[in-house]
């Protein structure tokens, strides 16, 4: 009785704090609805909806792994029956989105993107023609970016192992490929958003509020200790967001068919790549609740943070479809690599130990961003 | 009645950059006693009370608390002491039952939220929030959450202020029963009608000084008397709150 336990206060506060997150509309709001809406939109566009019509000029090679891999992207409708006349007339109108012609090369192997491992060994070159007139051009040179990715990755581990290029290597694996959805894009990217979100505008809202409040000091007449504090906030919140990540996987694989490789195994290993991107995400939390006057600069301050990476961290569309300046930019931010790495979990099965790149990055942006945090945090 | 200090304060200061707002402030507070610390706003009486309370650092001077010094053994008073502070909000989105759970937690003590609102009558509003409530309520639910760890000293900064007549003496007759129950109690406020029926011994603060002894209310008025003076106006036998609370009943009243 007479012996303090730092413990069951971290407890009592992680516990008010569950509480009082669950009956925040904002909180709920954020977390769960808007990644659910994006994804019931996106989910629909991807698989119905939105059909790229992409004609194939005559003369493409149609036998070859690339177009037999876009052949499997239900969202691409392929267009083989019509002249070249015809098909350069609609594109200009726009009722057409893309022409194509994949060019089988007999030695000088080109391919683009191209390949910076192998620069003169590329099998393929694929010529694509976008059109102003139609803004679908992006959906296609993302799913092209992502085919010839996977294409290019099993060819280049292929080299190695055989230190000759087997294109029959390449065949077997793309065909018996999973299917990449849109889903299995769109979602890992709204998981990752949604962490970012809870973890910037919840984390720095709590603590400005707590803070102006007086319940912080409060908190301080008693015998509580400053870590207990954060600590207890920071487990509602993991506890908050990994349910809310647990949520949206399940609605996403069970409502919409989402890739999860190893099933229970991939999941867990998608929790704890969310528990690591919040915990540097609730930094920033803390950075912008210590800079912020009051509550009505936090959602500035906030949004300077998630914007930039809601756009650029490849949440809709693959990094890759940017044009190059752009990718530094996307390429240096956390949200890039959580994003990456969730989508690498989920669809190629990766374990964590095949994502250390990833899970580097995210480590430096996590010392930066607590050295910042220390600097920057007031408790009153 | 023997008289021992559980606080002693001795030569207080306290500096927030070039402004002295506390200027070797001295007085002791008796165990058992509602000892008032009385005057106007900005004379360093909060200052004074955060500084005892272990929520500021002092610039100068000896603060001892229940025999525990501030500057050493702030932990040790933190368990010992109950605090009302003069604006502070509760966590957000939390019922009053919810709010004690959360206090019993941060004190690490065992007690069921009935149980503490029960002391400050408001079993009923168990499950309203804490913004839902009356300024009376809320400050007697303040008091509530200072009384979990069953402390020796309790400090209330200004809990009257905004209050109705009937609230406020609600207030005083819990404030008495606290201390009937051997909590010392603390307390600051700028009634001076209030301090004169609930303040065993009171000290002047003024401009970071107190001004003058530290005395009972009735000693203060009668050396007063004794120096010939003499109101301007003569008092009839009731005032006009007087004539307030025999109209609305002292009953508590709260909507």
């Amino acid at each position: 009785m007479n012996h303090y336990s730092n413990t069951s206060a971290t407890l009592a506060i992680a516990k008010a704090s569950f509480r009082s997150i669950l009956r925040s509309p904002s909180a709920v709001v954020f977390s769960l609805a808007f990644p659910l809406i994006f994804i019931i939109v996106f989910a629909n566009i991807g698989e119905k909806s939105v059909t790229v019509d992409v004609g194939i000029a005559k003369g493409c090679d149609t036998v070859g792994p690339v177009y037999k891999a876009l052949k499997k992207v239900s969202m691409l409708n392929l267009v083989t029956d019509e002249t070249e006349a015809e098909m350069n007339a609609e594109l200009s109108k726009g009722s057409m989105d893309a022409i194509l012609n994949i060019q089988k090369n007999g030695n000088g192997w080109v391919m683009q993107p191209p390949l910076s491992a192998l620069p003169n060994r590329v099998p393929y070159t694929v010529n694509v023609q976008y059109t102003k007139a139609s803004a679908k051009g992006a959906i296609l040179k993302s799913v092209l970016t992502n085919i010839l990715d996977d294409i290019n990755d099993v060819f280049r581990k292929g080299i190695k192992a055989e230190q000759a290029p087997v294109l029959a290597a390449v065949k077997e694996t793309t065909i018996a490929g999973r299917e990449y959805k849109y889903i299995d894009f769109i979602l890992p990217g709204q998981l990752g958003f949604s962490l970012l979100s809870s973890g910037v505008f919840g984390t720095a809202f709590v603590f400005i509020s707590l803070r102006l409040t007086l319940v912080i000091k409060r908190f301080f007449a008693t015998p509580v200790k400053r870590y207990s504090i954060i600590l207890g906030e920071a487990l509602a919140r993991i506890t908050f967001s990994l349910l809310g990540a647990l949520f949206i996987l399940l609605v996403g694989h069970f409502g919409f068919g989402f890739t999860l490789v190893h099933g229970v195994f991939t999941v867990i290993n998608m929790l704890i790549l969310s528990a690591i991107g919040l915990i540097i995400f609730m930094g920033f939390g803390f950075t912008v609740s210590g800079i912020a006057k009051n509550e009505s600069t936090v959602p500035p301050l906030s949004n300077i943070i998630t914007l930039p990476q809601f756009l650029l961290s490849g949440t809709f569309f693959s990094v890759t479809a940017f044009p190059k300046w752009l990718q530094y930019i996307s390429n240096a931010l956390p949200l890039t690599h959580l994003n990456n790495a969730m989508r690498k979990v989920a669809f190629e099965g990766a374990g964590l130990g095949d994502i250390t790149h990833q899970l580097f990055i995210l480590m430096i942006w996590g010392i930066i961003v607590y050295a910042v945090a220390v600097k920057t945090f007031k408790w009153e | 009645m023997a008289q021992q200090p559980i606080i002693t304060v001795n030569n207080l200061t306290k500096n927030y950059g070039d402004f002295a707002a506390v200027k070797g402030i001295s007085f002791e507070v008796f165990e058992g006693e509602i000892f008032g610390l009385l005057g106007p706003n900005g004379a360093g009486k909060t200052t004074t009370l955060e500084i005892i309370e272990t929520l500021r650092d002092k610039t100068s001077g000896d603060v001892i608390v229940g025999g525990y010094s501030v500057e050493t053994h702030a932990d040790n008073i933190k368990k010992i002491i109950g605090v009302q502070l003069q604006a502070a909000g509760y966590y957000p989105n939390l019922n009053l039952s919810e709010l004690i759970v959360l206090f019993c937690g941060l004190y690490g003590i065992d007690k069921s939220p009935m149980e503490m609102l029960e002391k400050v009558a408001l079993t009923d509003k168990a499950k309203s929030k804490y913004k839902e409530l009356s300024g009376g309520q809320k400050q007697r639910f303040s008091i509530a959450t200072t009384l979990i760890n069953d402390p020796k000293i309790i400090f209330l900064d200004e809990p009257t202020t905004g209050l109705d007549p009937q609230a406020r003496r609600n207030l005083w007759d819990l404030i008495r029963e606290i201390r009937d129950n051997g909590t010392t109690v603390v307390i600051t406020t700028h009634y001076m009608d209030e301090a004169e029926v609930l303040c065993d011994r009171v000290a002047f603060v003024d401009g970071g000084h107190i001004v003058g002894d530290i005395d009972t209310p009735d000693h203060f008025i009668d050396t007063l008397v004794a120096s010939g003076f003499e109101r301007e106006k003569k008092t009839k036998g009731a005032n006009l709150e007087d004539v307030f609370i025999h109209l609305t009943g002292k009953e508590w009243r709260e909507g």
